[in-house]
């Protein structure tokens, strides 16, 4: 599946400082629907070269870091179980530095 | 956004703005849990910090306002917002930025360039202040005769009085300063955990100038030589309760409020620098004090000891905050930086 992710506020300093990544992802085997939940695995895996902590904390995303989907907060498609679809644009924005 | 139309489907259905009914909601606001559009949520937002402005008399037709502008994320939209209010409610103010460079190198390009930005964005005209300016000394300069060691304590110290002495150099009316909610939350409850009701009365406060040192903007910026451990425990700690309450943060802030009332008779005994006129417990502020050390090749001269400082926390990273703008009031600007919160 193509997705846009972005990364900002500083957490693109965990990927190699490199703020947009065009990435496919594979489906996980069982299922032909990706969530939330197994993209953040996957951004853990193959995108987050140091400091994981700064941006998972148990199976989500660390307080203070913003999930956007398509603009909109994930809070209001289901957190983890958002769906995600081909194209769909994820954005993490880390709120805990810089005013 | 065309992509939205069919996101909203996962949700449940498509749900509409609480407020407007007409568009898709893009966040739920933790104030009110309403679920609303980018739209209204500008609108709300903007309206109220119009009824603060209002309600506290902030200011004045007529009055020269410095913006404290850091380049970050608050301090941006407080540039956003108190431009588009002066024109829509005719405020009558002469605005402009304010931006403090300590001279380190490659530290504040990227902030700076924002800020040159936020200029031409919303036509405010930028004055950039540096510690050279102001001290006479850059944060360079004053790392190459102390190393790394303490070089903290000047930054932090240097930094608390910046923003007063830059505005003092451009002659503004007032100051005002630009703080998010996790923020001031956070220092509420490190003033607690540090047993200090009179900082944390303060913390909270709209404006300041009559009493106490004065709110920072950019103080959650961290150093980068050295983070602080312990806030970042208190602000992981609040982000985990608004998780579980997302109006946690809020009811914090309320908090450090009411804690104010109780304590407004008791506030430090607090005299003016010798030198410089900021206010200060001791004879010269530590800001003058250090200055001094540096001038006459004693950079030992102030660290250590007998630094108020350390009593308190740390010295850079303070973050004394309020809900929506800061105002400071320059008439009775006589704050300094010796003693910290
Ligand atoms: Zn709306
Ligand atoms: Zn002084």
């Amino acid at each position: 599946m193509q997705l846009t992710l972005e990364f900002g506020g500083g957490l693109e300093l965990l990927c190699d400082s490199v703020k947009i990544h065009k990435v496919n992802v594979d489906l996980p085997d069982e299922s032909h629907i990706l969530t939330m939940k197994d993209l953040l695995k996957w951004v853990r895996t193959n995108l987050i070269k140091e400091r994981p902590e700064m941006f998972i904390k148990g199976d989500t995303v660390r307080p203070g870091v913003l999930v956007l989907v398509n603009d909109c907060d994930w809070e209001l498609s289901g957190q983890l179980e958002t769906t995600l679809e081909e194209k769909d644009v994820v954005v993490f924005i880390s709120t805990l530095h810089g005013g | 956004m065309e992509a939205g139309e069919a996101k909203s489907k996962k949700a449940g259905g498509p749900r509409l703005c609480c407020i407007c009914n007409l568009r898709r909601p893009v966040l739920k606001r933790p104030k009110t849990l309403q679920q609303i559009c980018r739209e209204c949520f500008y609108e709300v937002f903007e309206e109220e910090i119009h009824q603060v402005i209002v309600k506290n008399h902030l200011f004045k037709s007529g009055e020269r306002v410095a913006i404290g502008a850091s380049g970050g994320k608050d301090s941006t939209v407080l540039a956003y917002v108190l431009s588009e209010l002066n024109k829509r409610h005719s405020y009558g103010l002469d605005l402009f930025l304010l931006s403090i460079d300590e001279g380190i190198t490659g530290y504040r390009d990227d902030s700076l360039e924002t800020v040159k930005r936020n200029e031409v964005q919303y036509g405010l005209p930028l004055q950039i202040v540096s510690y050279k300016d102001l001290y006479g000394w850059t944060m360079d300069d004053i790392v190459k005769m102390i190393g790394l060691k303490n070089n903290c304590t000047f930054c932090g110290v240097f930094r608390r009085q910046a923003l007063d002495r830059g505005a003092a150099l451009l002659k503004v009316d007032k100051i005002v300063t630009g703080h998010n909610a996790d923020d001031i939350a956070e220092t509420v409850l490190l003033n607690i955990l540090r047993g200090d009701i009179a900082r944390l009365s303060r913390c909270t406060s709209i404006t300041t100038g009559e009493d106490g040192p004065i709110p920072r903007y950019y103080f959650s910026t961290e150093c980068i030589y050295s983070p602080n451990a312990y806030r970042g425990f208190a602000r992981e700690f609040i982000k985990d309760l608004e998780r579980l309450r997302p109006k946690a943060i809020l009811d914090i802030i309320k908090s450090g409020e009411d804690f104010r009332i109780a304590t407004t008779t008791k506030m430090p005994e607090q005299g003016t620098c010798e030198r410089c006129g900021y206010i200060s417990s001791q004879k010269w502020c530590k800001a003058c004090v250090l200055l001094e050390g540096l001038n006459r090749g004693l950079p030992k001269m102030g660290i250590g000891r007998s630094r108020a400082g350390d009593v308190n926390g740390d010295l850079h990273n303070k973050n004394e905050s309020k809900s929506g703008p800061t105002v400071k009031s320059i008439e009775s600007r006589k704050q300094c930086g010796s003693l910290d919160f």
